[in-house]
């Protein structure tokens, strides 16, 4: 593995994979703050050159942290098909760059590379790639998942009602939820963050959330985002959860952090796929965002960009019905204005679709962090242009319970009107039949939530 | 042509002397808009189908719904108030504390190795950290071993400090006079994090500790604070050994009522020589 360079007349010699793959970032304020960034532009190409030239079987044969050690490494490894791998482990990362960028391949080519890619063969190459290069390779992807309904085809921009309230209240919830539907937006899930994490709140939420939708007969999925030990509580007292959600982080020490373990993962997919109210196949909804592991402190010297690709690693292996990278919300000291956190929404949502995850994006920002809604709506188009699943949906893009500001009910409809998307197939009939939708353009009554009540 | 001229330059004179008298009733105007905005009724939907009904969402919710559109895009109006909530938040974490507030508490002001506003949102190790000038500051002018030590900091938001001090920490005080408790020399910490308190806790060695500081902006509130506490924190304290009042505010918890909660918690906290998850309240 050879791990040294020139660049402008300066020799570079890096120690080991782990700080090449950490300095060929993108500048980003974590990756500073743990240590490992490089240290200006031309030790950035630096690193950049020498990880081209590196081979897929160098990165395999040399794992930042090793299988034995930690079991988000072995789920990546037994995730990886060998005859698949054999055949490009001889690729350069330029070589496989280059591969995912060429006009005769498209999303068949890229689904079977896929299985031969570990998570950080993944964000080797993203690391290669401008933004331009991550939409459009994205975009070639097609990632197909059925909850209830189906979403992920071509052409459809699907959004989730984020519906969430600052204590909880039933009414409030489903007030918000009304407008969301007005809007044509809730077809990717019915999903709230609870204030309470208890049995009985996400009880009740999960109940109301089901009764909207059996009353108006709207095909879609629910979900609470509570922790996962206490949704399995609530699903084991019948509550009615189309879906299972949970946060994920790249290391098995950041998932510790979080309270979850791969063992209680699969316990908690067996008991959605027993007791969960949906078809299925596709019954998970995982989020994730750069920066976790760092903020745990269960980092291992390893940078952000190939731990965020190391979730979608692990995401893979319960094949989610939808994964989101919570991109802005994490602060500035990991990414640290509108200029990272756009950079780190195209490298993630590329990255999960490498990995055939169906990946939709929370763009969002706190208040702390340089960056205001114009930002939201720059990086909303640029995904919408890269084929993202689908988006969050906020009243106004205010979230009143977490206190950031994400994606609007209307900044959806608008990315669907602009750029010729559709909500999924099956939401779109129930939004004709509402009244709501006409030939992909939502009709005037649209936005009056007061028709649900 | 002349006559035309010196005609043009009075309409250009009766009109700048229009403008600005209509300018300043404007401005007049907007003060007393601001209220009377709140008091109104946001009904913006045109013709609802139920106008009752939708009086009903919008008193359900602080949620920004029922605002209508102009094609797929937000009005004018929602979208500046948006704007204006944001502006405010912006400003909280970029603001000064007063120096006129931290005079009326006599309180004097130290500095994390934070170094400016842009550094501390990157490095919050940084702001974990008192200057040596700081320290020496602290050991000059502080009663070492204090039962209860008090410090103030800006954190994310000077602006929670300006808004809920002079209610907070009078009623702390006459809290802790309540229980008979002790308290050292507070202080002000620009530039601080929550973790500073174990830096100081080293130098001055309290029993129980609280920290009251400006929290992360939201768009509800710009203007609030949390009071951590800690038995005896040190170097090593965990997030989970702090105890934690958030959300004070004029719209949350009210800054009177949370400045006497404090010495109860702290109180507390003496009894069983605990904090945190290890607290029983």
């Amino acid at each position: 593995m050879r791990l040294k360079t020139h660049v402008l007349g300066v020799t570079y010699q890096f120690r080991d994979l782990k700080e090449v793959m950490a300095k060929a970032n993108e500048e980003k304020s974590g990756d500073q703050l743990a240590g490992i960034a490089a240290a200006d532009m031309r030790e950035r190409v630096a690193a950049k050159q020498v990880l081209a030239d590196l081979t897929l079987a160098d990165i395999r044969n040399n794992p930042l942290l090793p299988p034995e050690e930690d079991e988000v490494s072995r789920v990546i490894e037994a995730g990886i098909n060998e005859k698949i791998y054999s055949q490009i482990k001889n690729w350069t990362v330029a070589e496989l760059r280059e591969y995912i960028l060429r006009s005769d391949v498209g999303a068949a080519e890229l689904k079977r590379i896929s299985r031969g890619l570990s998570s950080e063969m993944v964000a080797a190459v993203a690391k290669l790639m401008s933004n331009l290069d991550l939409i459009q390779a994205a975009a070639k992807a097609e990632v197909i998942t059925h909850c209830n309904i189906t979403i992920g085809q071509k052409g459809v921009l699907a959004g989730r009602a984020q519906p969430n309230h600052p204590t909880d209240s039933i009414p409030g919830i489903i007030a918000s939820l009304y407008e969301a539907l007005s809007y044509g937006i809730g077809d990717a899930v019915i999903g709230v963050n609870p204030v309470i994490d208890t049995t009985d709140s996400v009880k009740n939420i999960l109940q109301a959330t089901k009764e909207v939708m059996d009353k108006w007969q709207i095909p879609t999925q629910n979900c609470v985002l509570a922790h996962v030990t206490t949704q399995m509580r609530a699903i084991r007292q019948g509550a009615p959860a189309d879906m299972i959600f949970q946060s994920l982080a790249g290391t098995q020490q950041g998932n510790t952090a979080f309270g979850i373990s791969v063992e209680l993962l699969d316990e908690a997919d067996e008991l959605i796929r027993r007791e969960g109210t949906s078809t299925g196949p596709n019954c998970w909804y995982f989020e994730t965002g750069q920066g976790s592991e760092l903020s745990s402190d269960a980092h291992f010297g390893i940078d952000q960009v190939t731990l965020e690709s190391r979730c979608y690693g692990l995401a893979k292996r319960y094949r989610p019905f939808i994964v989101n990278t919570v991109v802005g919300f994490i602060g500035p000291e990991y990414l640290y204005d509108s200029k990272q956190v756009i950079r780190a929404g195209l490298e993630d949502h590329f990255m999960g679709k490498l990995q055939g995850l169906p990946m939709g994006v929370d763009v969002c920002y706190t208040n702390h962090i340089k960056a205001d809604q114009n930002d939201m709506d720059n990086l909303a188009v640029l995904l919408a242009a890269a084929g993202v699943h689908y988006l969050i949906g906020v009243p106004m893009a205010d979230d009143c319970m977490l206190n950031y500001q994400s994606t609007s009910y209307h900044d959806i409809a608008t990315l669907r009107e602009l750029q010729g998307l559709r909500p999924a197939p099956a939401f779109e009939q129930w939004l004709e039949k509402m009244g709501l939708m006409e030939r992909g353009k939502l009709t005037p009554i649209a936005g009056d939530p007061t028709i649900f009540m | 042509m002349k006559e035309e001229l010196v005609l043009d330059t009075l309409v250009d004179k009766v009109m700048a002397e229009l403008e600005r008298k209509l300018g300043r009733e404007k401005t007049e105007d907007v003060a007393e808009g601001e209220d009377s905005e709140q008091e109104e009724e946001r009904i913006a939907v045109p013709q609802p189908k139920w106008r009752e009904g939708l009086r009903e969402l919008l008193a359900s919710t602080p949620a920004r719904i029922g605002v209508w559109r102009a094609g797929t895009r937000p009005l004018t109006k929602e979208v500046l108030r948006f704007r204006r909530d944001h502006a405010a938040a912006v400003d909280a974490v970029y603001g000064e504390v007063s120096q006129s507030i931290l005079d009326e508490f006599q309180l004097f002001a130290v500095e994390t190795c934070f170094q400016n506003t842009e550094n501390y949102l990157k490095r919050p190790d940084m702001g974990r950290i008192i200057t040596d000038e700081g320290v020496s500051v602290i050991k000059q002018k502080c009663k070492q071993r204090p039962q209860v030590q008090i410090v103030v900091s800006d954190g994310l938001s000077a602006n929670a400090i300006d808004a809920n001090l002079r209610d907070v920490f009078p009623a702390l005080l006459d809290s802790l006079r309540a229980y008979g408790l002790q308290w050292g020399t507070p202080f002000f910490v620009r530039g601080g994090r929550v973790a500073c308190m174990d830096h100081i806790g080293e130098i001055l060695q309290p029993d129980v500790f609280v920290l009251l500081i400006g929290e992360r902006p939201g768009l509800v509130s710009a203007q609030s604070m949390s009071a951590y506490m800690c038995y005896r924190p040190r170097k090593g304290t965990v997030e989970s050994q702090r105890t934690v009042i958030s959300n004070i505010h004029k719209g949350g918890t009210p800054p009177i009522e949370a400045g006497a909660h404090i010495g109860t918690v702290l109180k507390k906290m003496l009894e069983q020589k605990a904090s945190g998850v290890q607290l029983a309240i």
